[in-house]
This record gives structure tokens, C-alpha cells and sequence, in this order.
């Protein structure tokens, strides 16, 4: 054993004895080059974000510039639809419904950018109107219903599994309800058209068998995912001091979830709510197949509505490229851009202030 | 003055604003064992990261004064951190094998050193293992992962690890403390065998360990250096109070 | 009222809250499946749509949405993984440009479906497309319009955040030993980048890559206007041919259909495979990220 170290000892050291010497910094290639490599690859979400910004605003900018109304022909664009997409129940709703406001209003040299803030949302005509405020109310009223649905739903059902649920049963729900986060929307879309649609009408008996309210609900599911573990975490992120102070002190679980655990978690849920309604805003899948897309003025829920989102989705692959109705569904883009970026940084900057100074105060 | 290995000078060292190594002097000579002891928190593991720049890693660390290691200051604006490990190896106090084989623990270093023929590899793995007296419990289980072996086995593991990239200083921060009574014995003799070649320095919470392995002590207290002496004189004629009450375990 | 009986009516709504979710996804399981089994067999997957789409099956949406899933994952993950690498080893917490890349990576994760759409038609179809036309082919009308490359591009740039989240909470989980024991030995960063933390990230990045790939193959809106078709009679046989994909078949058939009732079979089947093809792709990614939590405990 001796001698094998021995011969060993002469061998090992003469092939891996070099001399390191470490008095002067060396330059190695592979580090320095992946370091710029990972560094530049890193930067690219940042320039992501802003081409997404530039491009969708750049197509949508032509609209303010524009004097005249371009006179698009009306059958060229039947034409390039697909075969089928005008013959839906809803479109022919939406195209009657269009007509008859047209008929009151008799403009005709008007700016397309004059016609934004109009009540009619008519793109395909002789005299195209983009009055882009049937789609506001359309979201507006299919956001509220989605979070008043979703919202109750995903907090409550959030301080069950984090208040109330025994470990085990937690950790069945939990997933449980997060695969609802996997189904694609299409999927709940289709099964608020098939299934959701018809139980309704039968509960409610409502005329149209598509509108706000089925498509709210359906959107609402959405939302619940996120809602929920959004809220489940900000539950389970105040501290457990709190809970046990209170509970020591013969509070029961549920005085304890109301007037402590709740309180301490209101920005973190406020947060989940505000990506919730980001959700529902930008929802376009489920907006197209359950909400009925006649862009009307209604205070109805249970009329059929058109969101903004629903309107790109529907409109953009039956317009000319750069045309005033192209540039008009870019806008609309626009603003469905401004409005994610804006909540998205509320929930992060504001409301992660808000929760970091509160748990700072207490401690 | 010439044969020390390592030269502290005045060393200090900041976590934040937290002073963990207030004005640190030593010297440490070449080929012996020395031991740092002192209580939990006095900053033995600080001071030996950073005999190797281990505490680069950290952020918000601001260090004052000097190291010398063979005459260079290793915290000189042009140092090679890189090179620098190879020369100073460093064992931690939970053993951290990779979760890779026997034999690719082990060829790590020679091939980030660029070997990678496979008779010189095998060739530095036996030789590593042997030297850290551990190829006669893992030749048969070469190519089993790192992790299927026992506690005592991976530190051993990871001593031939770093044995493999032929260092001349080998730090050890309580490479025992994990281990149980038998493990611990050979560790202890395999740092005796291997002093004869390598200059090791060791942190130890165990007197005993201290008293048996090194040949000087240097005791440490709130961030100070108390005294360093050759282990005997430490531990039979302290030249401070604070340590006689604390080998003599009278002392938090 | 009794404390106890408050308490007893409280813990009952937020219980009944639970189970209504849960009754929503088995309802939504069980219509899909008791909807689409009868017609799933292995014509019907094998099989290109017949008669004006009313019978056959769905042969050329499944391979297109794997063609597209697949295109969109090469492009995404190589991109997701240096990204979540900067943010685990190079980026300090502090540092602005660290915070300003999270910041756009959680823009893109909460950024509309639909406005990645507009994107890829704007910037892909719009931009890039017309100009290699322009260089490429004279002018001539290649690139600039709707295909698959442009689309799995497009649903690229909405799935990396997928990616990204993933493959740096592995990352994350590898303990700090590793690493010091890699550097110890006188590795460089990079050398442990790649020699310890990408080996023991693989499960991250599987799960990451998984991920994505479901959410791609579920996402319509994306696809939209970007490459997706309503009826090929043929495979797509190179980068600048549109393709079927699942998801838009299920809305186009759903919607805007001339005969409605005739498809639905075939409406619940597809409905059904998606499902199936989402499910078990989360159920793997789950169970991995299952396992690397445990490690990370
Ligand atoms: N990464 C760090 N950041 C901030 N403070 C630290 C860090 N590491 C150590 N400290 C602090 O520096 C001081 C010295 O720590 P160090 O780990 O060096 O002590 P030690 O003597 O090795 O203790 P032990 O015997 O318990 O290992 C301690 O007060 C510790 O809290
Ligand atoms: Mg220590």
C-alpha cells in the first residue's frame, strides 16, 4: 500500500502538478463570452415588452392622422372571410342591430378618429363607425359580472383551505382547484356555449341564449385559479404569530380568519382581484364563443355583449391589412395593453409596498 | 519568518455593518496543522473563508487589511480568484459531494482543469482516494453515486476531491462535527498523514480534536484573535485568561 | 347569535365555496368526456375531416398543434433558460436592470393572449415577414403573411415567462454547498453554471418546457390571425405554410360552422383530446415540481 502511494505519489504529481500561479488575473474566453451572451439574452424579455409596445401603438397610430374615411369595399371583405363566419346566429343579431343604429345617424365625411367615441360600432360598411363605446360598456359589464362571481367564490373558497381545512384535505384541494388554471379557454368556452348556456336559459329564462352574464361566468372561471392561489399565498404569508396570539387568546378559528388573518392579508388579496380583473379584461376565447358579440348599449345583463378583446379576436383576420378598421382594432389593442400594464404594476408596486410596511410595522 | 505559509495583516471584515473580524495578525506556517477554536459565533468560519475569497460570494462584505499567501496579497485588485482555490482547498463542515458518481466527484477538478483523457483521470481518482484513505471501501463502487455512501465516506469524498486539484492549503471548516466517533478517528488520522504535505488549518469546536491534530491553536473571541500559540503551550499554559476559562470549558 | 353556531355557518359558506369550484371542473370533465368519448377511436385521430368537415376526424389539427408546440418550444426555452440563469447567478437582487427584467417578465405573463397576437401579426407577419420578402423574394408574398413559424413564435413569446418561472425556482433550489463546493475547487462561475446547476436544474427545465408546451397547445388566441387555419387538406410541409391546430378547430367548428349540430361529435371529441393532451402534460410537470420542492425542503 505504501509503495503503491509512493508510485502513485510520483505519477499523480508529475502530470497534475502544474504550477497555478494566481498574481495575475487571467482572461477566460468562456466565461466572459457567456456572460455577455446571458446577460444580452436576459435584456431581451425588457426589449419583448417595449417591441410589444411599439408595434401594437405604431398600427394603431395611423387612425389619429388620417383626414378622410378610406372607402373600403364592403364585399371584398365578405369575400375574404371565411366561409361560414356570417352566418353565425350572433353575427346576423349583431348586423341587424348595427343597421338600425345607423339609420339615425347620417355622417359621412367624418374622420374615423371622430367616430372613436360614437355609440356604433358598425366596421363593415358603406359608412364605417367605430364607436368603440358599446365595446366599453360590453367589458366593463362582463367584468363585473365575471369578479362578482369570481371573486366571492375564489377568497371564501381561499380561507376554507387555509383557515379551515385539515392538512390533508388542503392538500387535496389545492391542486384540485389549480387544474382548473390548466383547462385552455377554448375549453371553457366551449363548454360555457354548449352546457352553461342552456342551463341558464332554462333557470333564468332569458331570450338570447348567448350573453353577459353567461359569458361573465364563464370568464369568472377564468379567473377563479388565480384569484384563489393568489389569495390562498397572501393568507398563508401572514405571519403565523398573529394566528396563534389570537387563537391564545380563546378567539375561535373563525373570529381569528375575519378579524386577523384577513385584515393582515387585504393588499395581497386586493393584488390577487386586480390580476383577476386583468384576466377577464384580456379574455378573448371565451368572450367570442359565450357572450353573443352584438356590440349593443344595454344595462341588461342579459343581453348579448361585445368585449373589446372579442372584438380583435373576431375582426382581425377578416380586415385589410392597414386599413382604417385595422388600425382602429390596434387601437383597441392599445388600450387593452395600457390597461394589463397598468394593473400589473398597481399589483406589483403599490400593493407589494402595502403588504411589505405592514408586516415591517408588526413585527 | 520566510516559512510561513499564510500572513494576515490586520484583517477585517464587515457583514453589512455588522463587524464579524476586528484587526486580525497571523501567521501560519507551511506543512503544520493549525487549529481556530472559540465559541459558537466568534468568527472561525469567517476568518477561514477568507484564506480563499469564499467570502466574494457573499454580498455586502467589506474586508480591510491583508492576506498573504507565498508573499502575494491575495486580496490585490489583480488576483486570480480562480486560481487562487485551486491553491487553497476548502472542506466544509456538512460534507458536499455532488450528486454525481464516485469517480466524477473526484474528476471535477482535474477536468474543469481541462484533463480529460481518460487514464490520466483514472489515474489522479485512485491516487485522490488513496490519499484520503478511502479507496479501499469505494474501488468497487466507482461509478455508484456520491450520496450512497456513508457521512464519514462523503467527507472523505470530498477531502479527495479537493486533494485531486493538488492544492497546497487546505482549509477545513469542522469537517468532523457531522460525524460520528469512528468516522471522526479516521479524518483525524488522515489529517495527520497529510500535513506532511499540505500546510491545514482547521476549525474545531472539540478541544480534544484541537489538542490531538494541530500543531498550533489560535483561539478566537467576538471577532478577535485572543492568542495563538503551539498547541501544547495553548492548552497547558494559556497565555490569557479568557482562554484557560474556555479550554477548560468554564465558558459559554 | 351563539359563537359556535357563527362559526358552524361561517366555516359552511367557505366550504360550500370549495365545493362549488370543484363541481364546476368535474362538470366540465365529465360533459367533455361523456360528450366526446363515444366518437374518440382511432379513426377519428388518424383521419383527415371529410364531407365539408362534418365526419373524419382530426388528424392534421393534432399534428399541427404539436408541429407548432414543438417549433414554439425551441425557440422558448433556450431563451427561458439563460433568462432565469441571469436572474438566479448573475442579476443581484438590488440591481435595477435585475428588477426591470422581473418586472417584464410578469408584464408578459399577465399581457392579453390576444395582444401577443397582435403582435406577431404586426411585428413577425407585418414587419419581419414583409421585409425578408422584400429582400428574399423580390417583393413576392412569402413571409408576410399567417404560418406556422410566425405562430409558434408568436405563442413562444407568451410561454416563456412559463419557462422562466420554472426553470429559476430549480435553480433556486439547489443548495448554496454545491455551489461553494464547485468554486472551492477552483471552477469558475460559468464551469459550475454549467457542471452543477444546469445538471441539477434538468428537472426544472423539463417541467418549465412542459408547461409551456401545454399552455401552447391550449391557447387560441395567439393563433388567431397569426398562422392557424380553418381547413388544410394537407400537412404543413415547411416553416411558411399555415397549419390546423386543436384549439381554433374547436372554436371555428363551435362558432361559426355552417351546420352546428351536425359537428357537435366531433366538436366534444376534440374538445376531449385537448383536455386529455393538456391534463396529462400538467399532470407530469406537476408531479416533477412536486419532487423538486421535496428536494428543496
Ligand atoms: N452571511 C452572513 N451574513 C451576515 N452575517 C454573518 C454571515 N455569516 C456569519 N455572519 C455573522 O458573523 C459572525 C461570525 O460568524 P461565523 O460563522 O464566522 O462564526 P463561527 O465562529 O464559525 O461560529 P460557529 O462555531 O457556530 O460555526 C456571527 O455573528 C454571524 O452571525
Ligand atoms: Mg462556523
Amino acid at each position: 500500500m505504501i509503495k503503491d502511494l509512493v508510485r502513485l505519489k510520483s505519477k499523480g504529481q508529475n502530470t497534475a502538478k502544474e504550477i497555478v500561479s494566481f498574481n495575475n488575473k487571467k482572461f477566460r474566453f468562456s466565461d466572459w463570452f457567456a456572460e455577455k451572451v446571458i446577460k444580452a439574452v436576459a435584456f431581451l424579455s425588457i426589449a419583448i415588452v417595449i417591441l410589444i409596445f411599439i408595434f401594437v401603438f405604431r398600427e394603431a397610430f395611423p387612425i389619429f392622422k388620417m383626414d378622410k374615411k378610406e372607402a373600403v369595399s364592403t364585399e371584398l371583405l365578405v369575400q375574404e372571410s371565411y366561409g361560414g363566419a356570417e352566418t353565425g346566429s350572433a353575427s346576423v343579431k349583431t348586423t341587424d342591430n348595427q343597421v338600425d343604429n345607423s339609420n339615425k345617424i347620417q355622417a359621412t365625411d367624418e374622420k374615423p378618429s371622430s367616430t372613436l367615441l360614437s355609440k356604433t360600432w358598425m366596421p363593415v360598411s358603406d359608412n364605417p363607425r367605430y364607436g368603440m363605446w358599446p365595446l366599453f360598456l360590453g367589458t366593463l359589464k362582463v367584468t363585473l359580472i365575471a369578479l362578482l362571481f369570481a371573486a366571492p367564490v375564489s377568497i371564501l373558497a381561499a380561507i376554507y383551505t387555509s383557515m379551515f381545512a385539515k392538512p390533508r384535505i388542503r392538500e387535496i384541494i389545492k391542486p384540485v382547484i389549480e387544474l382548473l388554471a390548466g383547462f385552455p379557454s377554448v375549453v371553457i368556452g366551449f363548454f360555457a356555449l354548449m352546457v352553461m348556456a342552456t342551463v341558464f336559459q332554462n333557470i333564468f329564462g332569458y331570450a338570447s341564449r348567448l350573453n353577459g352574464f353567461v359569458g361573465g361566468i364563464a370568464m369568472g372561471l377564468a379567473a377563479i385559479p388565480i384569484i384563489y392561489t393568489l389569495t390562498e399565498d397572501a393568507l398563508t404569508a401572514v405571519p403565523r404569530t398573529f394566528t396563534e396570539a389570537s387563537l391564545g387568546l380563546g378567539a375561535s378559528r373563525r373570529q381569528t380568519a375575519f378579524y386577523v388573518v384577513l385584515p393582515a392579508a387585504v393588499p395581497g388579496i386586493f393584488a390577487a382581484v386586480v390580476l383577476g380583473i386583468g384576466r377577464i379584461f384580456g379574455e378573448t376565447m371565451i368572450a367570442l364563443m359565450a357572450t353573443g358579440n352584438a356590440a349593443m348599449i344595454s344595462m341588461n345583463p342579459f343581453d348579448s355583449v361585445r368585449t373589446l378583446s372579442a372584438t380583435i379576436g373576431a375582426e382581425m383576420a377578416e380586415v385589410v391589412f392597414g386599413d382604417t378598421h385595422y388600425n382602429v382594432l390596434f387601437l383597441i389593442g392599445s388600450l387593452l395593453f395600457i390597461f394589463t400594464f397598468a394593473l400589473n404594476a398597481l399589483a406589483e408596486f403599490y400593493f407589494k409596498n402595502m403588504i411589505i410596511r405592514r408586516y415591517q410595522s408588526k413585527k | 519568518m520566510n516559512d510561513f505559509k499564510v500572513k494576515v495583516k490586520d484583517l477585517s471584515l464587515r457583514y453589512g455593518t455588522n463587524s464579524a473580524l476586528k484587526n486580525i495578525s497571523m501567521d501560519i506556517p507551511e506543512k503544520k496543522v493549525t487549529a481556530f477554536i472559540g465559541p459558537s459565533g466568534c468568527g472561525k468560519s469567517t476568518f477561514l473563508r477568507t484564506l480563499n475569497r469564499m467570502n466574494d460570494l457573499i454580498d455586502n462584505v467589506t474586508i480591510d487589511g491583508e492576506v498573504y499567501i507565498d508573499n502575494i496579497n491575495i486580496y490585490d485588485k489583480n488576483i486570480d480568484v480562480v486560481n487562487l482555490r485551486k491553491k487553497v482547498g476548502m472542506i466544509f463542515q456538512k460534507s458536499n459531494p455532488f450528486a454525481k458518481s464516485v469517480y466524477d466527484n473526484i474528476a471535477f477538478g482535474p477536468r474543469i482543469n481541462g484533463i480529460s483523457q481518460k487514464s490520466r483521470l483514472d489515474e489522479i481518482v485512485e491516487f485522490s482516494l488513496k490519499q484520503a484513505a478511502i479507496w479501499d471501501e469505494v474501488k468497487d463502487r466507482l461509478f455508484n453515486s456520491a450520496l450512497s455512501l456513508s457521512g464519514g465516506q462523503q467527507q472523505r469524498i470530498c477531502i479527495a476531491r479537493t486533494l485531486a486539484v493538488n492544492p497546497e492549503i487546505i482549509l477545513m471548516d469542522e469537517p468532523a462535527s457531522a460525524l460520528d466517533p469512528i468516522s471522526t478517528g479516521k479524518i483525524e488520522e488522515l489529517i495527520h498523514e497529510l500535513k506532511k504535505q499540505y500546510t491545514i488549518i482547521i476549525v474545531t469546536h472539540n478541544m480534544q480534536q484541537a489538542a490531538r491534530t494541530s500543531d498550533f491553536t489560535a483561539f478566537f473571541y467576538m471577532g478577535d484573535l485572543v492568542e495563538m500559540n503551539r498547541t501544547e503551550v495553548i492548552f497547558s499554559n494559556p497565555g490569557k485568561k479568557q482562554t484557560e476559562d474556555y479550554i477548560s470549558g468554564r465558558f459559554g | 347569535m351563539n359563537r359556535n353556531v357563527k362559526d358552524t355557518i361561517v366555516e359552511g359558506i367557505t366550504g360550500v365555496s370549495v365545493l362549488l369550484i370543484i363541481f364546476i371542473i368535474v362538470s366540465i370533465l365529465a360533459v367533455t368526456i361523456v360528450g366526446g368519448w363515444p366518437n374518440l377511436n382511432w379513426t377519428f385521430l388518424s383521419e383527415f375531416p371529410k364531407d365539408g368537415m362534418t365526419k373524419g376526424g382530426i388528424f392534421p389539427a393534432i399534428v399541427g398543434t404539436a408541429m407548432m408546440t414543438i417549433i414554439m418550444a425551441v425557440a422558448a426555452v433556450p431563451f427561458g433558460v439563460i433568462t432565469a440563469i441571469y436572474l438566479a447567478e448573475y442579476a443581484s437582487e438590488k440591481s435595477v436592470i435585475a428588477k426591470t427584467i422581473r418586472f417584464a417578465v410578469k408584464t408578459l405573463a399577465v399581457v392579453p393572449s390576444i395582444i401577443f397576437g397582435l403582435f406577431g401579426l404586426g411585428f413577425f407577419i407585418g414587419f419581419i415577414g414583409k421585409n425578408m420578402d422584400g429582400l428574399l423574394n423580390g417583393g413576392e408574398l412569402k413571409w408576410g403573411q399567417p404560418n406556422i413559424l410566425w405562430a409558434s413564435f408568436t405563442m413562444a413569446l407568451l410561454t416563456l415567462p412559463v419557462v422562466i418561472v420554472s426553470v429559476e425556482e430549480a435553480i433556486r433550489t439547489i443548495p448554496r454547498e454545491m455551489r461553494e463546493a464547485s468554486l472551492a475547487l477552483g471552477a469558475t462561475k460559468w464551469q459550475t453554471i454549467r457542471r452543477v446547476v444546469l445538471p441539477g436544474s434538468v428537472s426544472g427545465i423539463l417541467t418549465g418546457t412542459i408547461l409551456a408546451v401545454s399552455r401552447g397547445a391550449g391557447e387560441v388566441a395567439p393563433i388567431l390571425f397569426t398562422g392557424a387555419a380553418y381547413f388544410l387538406s394537407d400537412l404543413p410541409r415547411s416553416l411558411s405554410d399555415q397549419f390546423m391546430s386543436l384549439g381554433y378547430h374547436i372554436y371555428i367548428m363551435s362558432t361559426q360552422s355552417s351546420n352546428v349540430d351536425a359537428t357537435l361529435p366531433i366538436q366534444f371529441a376534440t374538445t376531449l383530446v385537448l383536455l386529455l393532451l393538456t391534463f396529462s402534460l400538467n399532470a407530469v410537470a406537476v408531479t416533477l415540481r412536486y419532487r423538486i420542492r421535496k428536494r428543496a425542503k
